[in-house]
Protein backbone atom coordinates (compact mmCIF):
# COMPACT_ATOMS: atom_id res chain seq x y z
CA UNK A 1 0.00 0.00 0.00
CA UNK A 2 1.30 3.54 -0.61
CA UNK A 3 2.29 5.73 2.69
CA UNK A 4 -0.31 7.62 4.91
CA UNK A 5 -0.30 11.34 3.21
CA UNK A 6 1.47 14.09 5.86
CA UNK A 7 -2.03 15.04 7.02
CA UNK A 8 -2.48 11.31 8.30
CA UNK A 9 0.76 10.94 9.84
CA UNK A 10 0.12 14.51 11.63
CA UNK A 11 -2.87 12.88 12.91
CA UNK A 12 -1.10 9.66 14.07
CA UNK A 13 -3.30 7.31 12.06
CA UNK A 14 -2.21 3.72 11.24
CA UNK A 15 -3.79 0.41 10.21
CA UNK A 16 -5.18 -1.37 13.03
CA UNK A 17 -6.91 -4.98 13.29
CA UNK A 18 -9.85 -6.32 11.02
CA UNK A 19 -9.87 -3.54 8.30
CA UNK A 20 -10.14 -0.84 10.64
CA UNK A 21 -8.44 2.36 11.25
CA UNK A 22 -6.88 3.71 14.44
CA UNK A 23 -6.29 7.15 15.63
CA UNK A 24 -4.14 6.68 18.73
CA UNK A 25 -4.84 9.65 21.80
CA UNK A 26 -2.11 12.01 21.76
CA UNK A 27 -2.52 15.32 23.55
CA UNK A 28 -2.55 17.58 19.95
CA UNK A 29 -6.01 16.11 19.23
CA UNK A 30 -7.70 18.06 21.89
CA UNK A 31 -10.19 20.61 21.54
CA UNK A 32 -11.83 21.91 24.27
CA UNK A 33 -10.65 20.59 27.59
CA UNK A 34 -11.07 16.55 28.02
CA UNK A 35 -12.39 15.94 24.67
CA UNK A 36 -11.03 15.46 21.07
CA UNK A 37 -11.51 17.83 18.49
CA UNK A 38 -13.98 16.96 16.63
CA UNK A 39 -12.65 18.27 13.38
CA UNK A 40 -9.59 15.70 14.18
CA UNK A 41 -12.23 12.80 14.33
CA UNK A 42 -13.65 14.17 10.93
CA UNK A 43 -10.41 14.10 9.59
CA UNK A 44 -9.58 10.47 10.61
CA UNK A 45 -13.14 9.33 8.93
CA UNK A 46 -12.56 11.31 5.50
CA UNK A 47 -9.19 9.78 5.58
CA UNK A 48 -10.63 6.21 5.70
CA UNK A 49 -13.20 6.41 3.38
CA UNK A 50 -10.78 7.65 1.27
CA UNK A 51 -8.48 4.97 1.60
CA UNK A 52 -11.28 2.13 1.50
CA UNK A 53 -12.79 3.09 -1.71
CA UNK A 54 -8.88 3.28 -3.15
CA UNK A 55 -8.49 -0.54 -1.96
CA UNK A 56 -11.82 -1.02 -3.51
CA UNK A 57 -10.77 0.70 -7.06
CA UNK A 58 -8.53 -1.92 -9.42
CA UNK A 59 -7.08 1.49 -11.04
CA UNK A 60 -4.56 3.43 -9.31
CA UNK A 61 -4.67 6.05 -11.67
CA UNK A 62 -8.59 6.70 -10.89
CA UNK A 63 -8.09 10.18 -8.68
CA UNK A 64 -10.63 10.79 -5.85
CA UNK A 65 -11.93 13.91 -5.16
CA UNK A 66 -14.60 14.50 -1.86
CA UNK A 67 -17.02 16.57 -2.67
CA UNK A 68 -19.72 16.21 0.57
CA UNK A 69 -18.50 15.20 3.58
CA UNK A 70 -21.53 15.32 6.41
CA UNK A 71 -20.25 14.11 9.81
CA UNK A 72 -22.92 13.24 13.00
CA UNK A 73 -21.20 13.92 16.14
CA UNK A 74 -22.81 11.03 18.33
CA UNK A 75 -21.22 11.13 21.39
CA UNK A 76 -17.97 13.36 23.11
CA UNK A 77 -14.39 11.57 21.77
CA UNK A 78 -12.71 10.98 25.15
CA UNK A 79 -8.73 11.57 25.49
CA UNK A 80 -8.94 7.50 24.21
CA UNK A 81 -7.85 6.10 20.79
CA UNK A 82 -10.10 6.11 18.30
CA UNK A 83 -11.05 3.87 15.63
CA UNK A 84 -12.82 4.25 12.31
CA UNK A 85 -14.11 1.77 9.93
CA UNK A 86 -15.88 2.73 6.50
CA UNK A 87 -18.31 1.06 4.69
CA UNK A 88 -18.99 1.60 0.60
CA UNK A 89 -23.18 1.68 -0.10
CA UNK A 90 -22.12 2.01 -3.84
CA UNK A 91 -19.29 2.51 -5.50
CA UNK A 92 -20.02 3.73 -9.11
CA UNK A 93 -18.18 4.75 -12.10
CA UNK A 94 -18.57 8.42 -11.19
CA UNK A 95 -19.32 8.40 -7.11
CA UNK A 96 -18.66 6.32 -4.60
CA UNK A 97 -20.87 6.63 -1.47
CA UNK A 98 -19.69 5.85 1.76
CA UNK A 99 -20.51 5.41 5.30
CA UNK A 100 -17.83 5.57 8.12
CA UNK A 101 -18.34 4.77 11.58
CA UNK A 102 -15.57 5.84 14.49
CA UNK A 103 -15.89 4.91 17.93
CA UNK A 104 -13.43 4.19 21.16
CA UNK A 105 -14.14 2.06 23.50
CA UNK A 106 -16.84 -0.07 22.47
CA UNK A 107 -17.82 -0.58 18.62
CA UNK A 108 -21.50 -0.76 19.16
CA UNK A 109 -21.40 2.79 21.11
CA UNK A 110 -19.68 5.39 18.22
CA UNK A 111 -19.29 8.73 19.02
CA UNK A 112 -19.55 9.72 14.96
CA UNK A 113 -20.89 8.69 11.83
CA UNK A 114 -20.48 10.39 8.50
CA UNK A 115 -21.41 9.87 5.43
CA UNK A 116 -19.51 10.97 2.40
CA UNK A 117 -20.19 11.26 -1.65
CA UNK A 118 -16.53 11.39 -3.36
CA UNK A 119 -16.38 11.75 -7.23
CA UNK A 120 -14.09 9.06 -9.02
CA UNK A 121 -12.27 10.37 -12.17
CA UNK A 122 -11.13 7.95 -14.20
CA UNK A 123 -8.87 8.22 -16.87
CA UNK B 1 -27.73 36.16 31.70
CA UNK B 2 -23.88 36.77 32.22
CA UNK B 3 -21.81 39.79 30.93
CA UNK B 4 -21.00 39.62 27.05
CA UNK B 5 -17.61 39.56 27.45
CA UNK B 6 -17.33 39.29 23.60
CA UNK B 7 -17.95 42.44 22.46
CA UNK B 8 -15.02 44.72 23.27
CA UNK B 9 -12.45 44.23 20.39
CA UNK B 10 -9.13 44.34 22.61
CA UNK B 11 -11.13 42.29 25.64
CA UNK B 12 -12.23 40.25 22.36
CA UNK B 13 -8.91 40.08 21.53
CA UNK B 14 -7.40 39.27 24.87
CA UNK B 15 -10.35 36.38 25.54
CA UNK B 16 -9.98 35.06 21.94
CA UNK B 17 -5.84 34.22 21.94
CA UNK B 18 -6.00 32.63 25.42
CA UNK B 19 -9.16 30.30 24.24
CA UNK B 20 -6.86 29.49 20.81
CA UNK B 21 -3.60 28.86 22.95
CA UNK B 22 -5.34 26.05 25.23
CA UNK B 23 -7.21 24.17 22.33
CA UNK B 24 -4.14 22.06 21.50
CA UNK B 25 -5.26 20.51 18.18
CA UNK B 26 -5.99 23.99 17.01
CA UNK B 27 -2.06 25.19 17.79
CA UNK B 28 -1.40 22.13 15.86
CA UNK B 29 -3.18 22.77 12.54
CA UNK B 30 -1.92 26.25 12.94
CA UNK B 31 -5.41 27.80 13.31
CA UNK B 32 -5.69 31.30 14.25
CA UNK B 33 -8.12 34.02 14.80
CA UNK B 34 -8.71 36.72 12.05
CA UNK B 35 -11.83 38.87 13.17
CA UNK B 36 -15.64 38.54 14.33
CA UNK B 37 -18.69 40.31 14.50
CA UNK B 38 -21.26 40.08 16.66
CA UNK B 39 -22.87 36.84 14.96
CA UNK B 40 -19.66 35.66 12.86
CA UNK B 41 -16.10 34.33 13.09
CA UNK B 42 -13.33 34.53 10.68
CA UNK B 43 -10.11 31.87 11.36
CA UNK B 44 -7.10 31.31 8.69
CA UNK B 45 -5.48 28.06 8.17
CA UNK B 46 -2.15 29.33 6.98
CA UNK B 47 -0.64 26.62 4.69
CA UNK B 48 1.72 24.29 5.96
CA UNK B 49 3.61 20.70 4.77
CA UNK B 50 1.58 18.84 7.16
CA UNK B 51 -1.55 19.45 5.94
CA UNK B 52 -0.77 17.92 2.83
CA UNK B 53 -3.04 15.21 1.13
CA UNK B 54 -1.94 14.63 -2.11
CA UNK B 55 2.35 15.31 -2.16
CA UNK B 56 2.14 15.36 -6.01
CA UNK B 57 -0.01 18.49 -6.14
CA UNK B 58 0.46 20.17 -3.00
CA UNK B 59 -2.91 20.03 -1.86
CA UNK B 60 -4.05 20.25 1.58
CA UNK B 61 -6.50 17.46 3.35
CA UNK B 62 -10.24 18.48 3.28
CA UNK B 63 -10.44 17.20 6.84
CA UNK B 64 -7.95 20.40 7.99
CA UNK B 65 -10.80 22.35 6.02
CA UNK B 66 -13.26 20.33 8.20
CA UNK B 67 -11.52 21.34 11.05
CA UNK B 68 -11.05 25.10 10.50
CA UNK B 69 -14.45 25.43 9.30
CA UNK B 70 -15.86 23.56 12.51
CA UNK B 71 -13.89 25.64 14.43
CA UNK B 72 -14.85 29.10 12.90
CA UNK B 73 -18.89 27.92 13.75
CA UNK B 74 -18.03 27.12 17.09
CA UNK B 75 -16.79 30.52 17.50
CA UNK B 76 -19.48 32.28 15.17
CA UNK B 77 -21.68 30.64 18.31
CA UNK B 78 -19.17 32.26 20.96
CA UNK B 79 -19.85 35.64 19.35
CA UNK B 80 -23.60 35.67 18.74
CA UNK B 81 -23.62 34.58 22.72
CA UNK B 82 -21.41 37.23 23.76
CA UNK B 83 -19.49 34.59 26.21
CA UNK B 84 -17.13 31.57 25.97
CA UNK B 85 -21.02 29.00 26.67
CA UNK B 86 -20.04 25.54 26.28
CA UNK B 87 -21.47 23.39 22.95
CA UNK B 88 -20.93 20.80 21.18
CA UNK B 89 -21.35 20.11 17.25
CA UNK B 90 -23.94 18.00 16.75
CA UNK B 91 -23.60 17.83 13.18
CA UNK B 92 -21.56 19.42 10.37
CA UNK B 93 -22.16 18.82 6.44
CA UNK B 94 -19.12 20.31 4.48
CA UNK B 95 -19.14 20.95 0.45
CA UNK B 96 -15.59 21.07 -0.96
CA UNK B 97 -16.25 23.10 -4.30
CA UNK B 98 -12.96 22.79 -5.22
CA UNK B 99 -9.07 22.15 -4.11
CA UNK B 100 -7.71 24.92 -1.90
CA UNK B 101 -4.64 26.57 -4.19
CA UNK B 102 -1.21 24.99 -2.52
CA UNK B 103 0.86 26.92 -1.09
CA UNK B 104 -2.33 29.77 -0.04
CA UNK B 105 -3.85 30.21 3.54
CA UNK B 106 -7.51 28.96 3.75
CA UNK B 107 -9.70 31.74 5.93
CA UNK B 108 -13.29 30.35 7.04
CA UNK B 109 -15.87 31.90 7.72
CA UNK B 110 -19.13 31.16 9.87
CA UNK B 111 -22.28 32.65 10.67
CA UNK B 112 -24.19 31.65 13.48
CA UNK B 113 -27.77 32.80 11.66
CA UNK B 114 -30.03 31.31 14.09
CA UNK B 115 -30.09 30.29 18.01
CA UNK B 116 -33.15 28.49 20.18
CA UNK B 117 -32.31 27.70 24.07
CA UNK B 118 -30.61 24.40 23.19
CA UNK B 119 -29.20 25.10 19.68
CA UNK B 120 -27.57 27.17 17.15
CA UNK B 121 -27.37 27.19 13.28
CA UNK B 122 -24.61 28.28 11.57
CA UNK B 123 -23.47 28.58 7.90
CA UNK B 124 -20.29 29.50 6.19
CA UNK B 125 -17.67 29.32 3.58
CA UNK B 126 -13.82 28.45 3.46
CA UNK B 127 -12.30 30.55 0.97
CA UNK B 128 -8.09 30.95 -0.32
CA UNK B 129 -8.40 34.53 -0.65
CA UNK B 130 -11.56 35.53 -3.12
CA UNK B 131 -14.74 34.74 -1.15
CA UNK B 132 -16.01 35.20 -4.31
CA UNK B 133 -14.76 31.65 -5.06
CA UNK B 134 -14.79 29.64 -2.41
CA UNK B 135 -13.35 26.31 -1.70
CA UNK B 136 -15.96 24.67 0.57
CA UNK B 137 -19.38 26.03 2.01
CA UNK B 138 -20.36 24.63 5.19
CA UNK B 139 -23.91 24.19 7.17
CA UNK B 140 -24.49 22.74 10.81
CA UNK B 141 -25.83 22.34 14.15
CA UNK B 142 -24.73 22.88 17.74
CA UNK B 143 -26.06 22.15 20.72
CA UNK B 144 -25.29 24.37 24.00
CA UNK B 145 -23.92 21.74 26.65
CA UNK B 146 -24.41 24.05 29.14
CA UNK B 147 -26.20 24.28 32.55
CA UNK B 148 -27.82 27.68 32.37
Amino acid sequence: MTALPPYAVMLGIHAGADGCWVMPFSPHLIGSPGRLHGGAVAGLMELVAHLAVRAALDDAAVVLKPVTVTVDYLREGAMADTFARAHINRLGRRVANVRVEAWQTDAEKPIAAARLNIILERP
Amino acid sequence: MSERILDDDARMRRFVDKFMAAVPHLAALGIGFVRSGPDWAELKLPYAAHLVAYPETGVIASGAIFSLMDSAAGFSVFTRMGRFEPHATLDLRCDYLRPAKAGETVFGRAECYKMTRKLAFVRGIAHDGDPEHPVAHITGTFMLTGQS
